[in-house]
């Protein structure tokens, strides 16, 4: 299975993101650079975090009018299954494949802590393996985490199922303590918290095993046996 | 053509919370003697150089930049355009 790792100019988690999808779950993890094409034998996509463009202007947005984004917003069209993490949800965000806006966070501060998500939407590529208000303890590190969107979209996304992951708690403002969300077809999910650092239990104080699943959940999708 | 310069400020749509602004206005300005200060809201603003035939022609220009761009996030953001001879 190939995933494509799309690294901007100041992602700084693509490494990270590239080991866990290499050496944790055995998948053929490529780096894609963003004004490359990208590989057209490509079964996920993953938007690392990090600062893309020094988050200039506004976290994402630069990024967000690379070349590599015409070629992701195809794929996403195509129901490959494609997912933004911290910066790359701000990315996909900015882009518009995903509804929304991320915000600094009601703190001002850069927040890098461990949070708790529950699991709201367990039909997408990427929480296919989690029972629904599943508890995930997973770390956060981000200034402009708090994702915002008005009240006729909060219902939309409500209505159509697109809140992926919600904090169990009060973290930075979000609209409805909103952690992640999807498209309207489910393959594009994009998430503040960073899975790619809770996956392994010499780096996860508590619980590795359920953000393991969101690995899983896309080897699932794409029929691969781990 | 003349050279305009165009001053773009984006900030937060009303209802948006500003807590820099917050801040600025709470734990600065009125722990000073400056009581009659009700309200402090931040803002980003960018300042173009730009050749038009004319002011008008400037801001619309100016505007299509900021909409096309997605300068400012029209979600949470409004933008003023202000322009003055260079």
């Amino acid at each position: 299975m190939n995933v494509g790792v799309v690294v901007f100019p100041g992602s700084n988690c693509d490494r990270d993101m590239f080991h866990v999808l290499s050496d944790v779950f055995n998948l053929n993890a490529q780096y894609c650079w963003h004004d490359q094409p990208l590989p057209e034998n490509l079964d996920a996509v993953v938007l690392p975090g990090g600062f893309s463009y020094g988050d200039r202007l506004r976290a994402g947005i630069i990024a967000a009018h690379s070349p590599i984004i015409q070629d992701v917003k195809k794929i996403a069209e195509k129901g490959i299954p494609i997912l933004g993490v911290c910066n790359g949800f701000q990315i996909l965000v900015e882009s518009g494949l995903l509804p929304g806006v991320l915000l600094k966070n009601d703190s001002l501060n850069f927040m890098c802590e461990w949070t708790n998500l529950t699991v709201e939407n367990n039909d997408t590529p990427f929480t296919n393996q989690f029972e629904l208000n599943q508890k995930i303890p997973i770390p956060i590190a981000n200034g402009e985490g708090r994702y915002y969107v008005d009240d006729e979209t909060l219902n939309k996304l409500e209505r159509k199922n697109q809140i992926v992951f919600k904090y169990d708690q009060v973290v930075n403002g979000s609209s409805n303590q909103i952690a992640g969300v999807c498209n309207e077809e489910g393959n594009v999910v994009g998430m503040m918290p960073h899975p790619e650092r809770a996956v392994e239990s010499e780096i996860n104080p508590q619980d590795n095993k359920p953000s393991s699943l969101i690995f899983e959940s896309l080897l699932k999708k794409v029929g691969v046996e781990n | 053509m003349a050279n305009y310069r165009v001053h773009v400020t984006i900030e937060n749509k009303p209802g948006i919370s500003d807590p820099e602004g917050k801040t600025i206005l709470n734990d600065l300005v009125l722990k000073g003697t400056h009581q009659n200060v009700t309200r402090i809201n931040t803002a980003k603003m960018l300042k173009f150089s730009i050749s038009e035939h004319d002011k008008d022609a400037a801001q619309t220009k100016v505007q299509e930049i900021c909409d096309e761009l997605r300068i400012y996030n029209p979600m949470v953001s409004v933008v003023t355009i202000d322009v003055f001879d260079a």
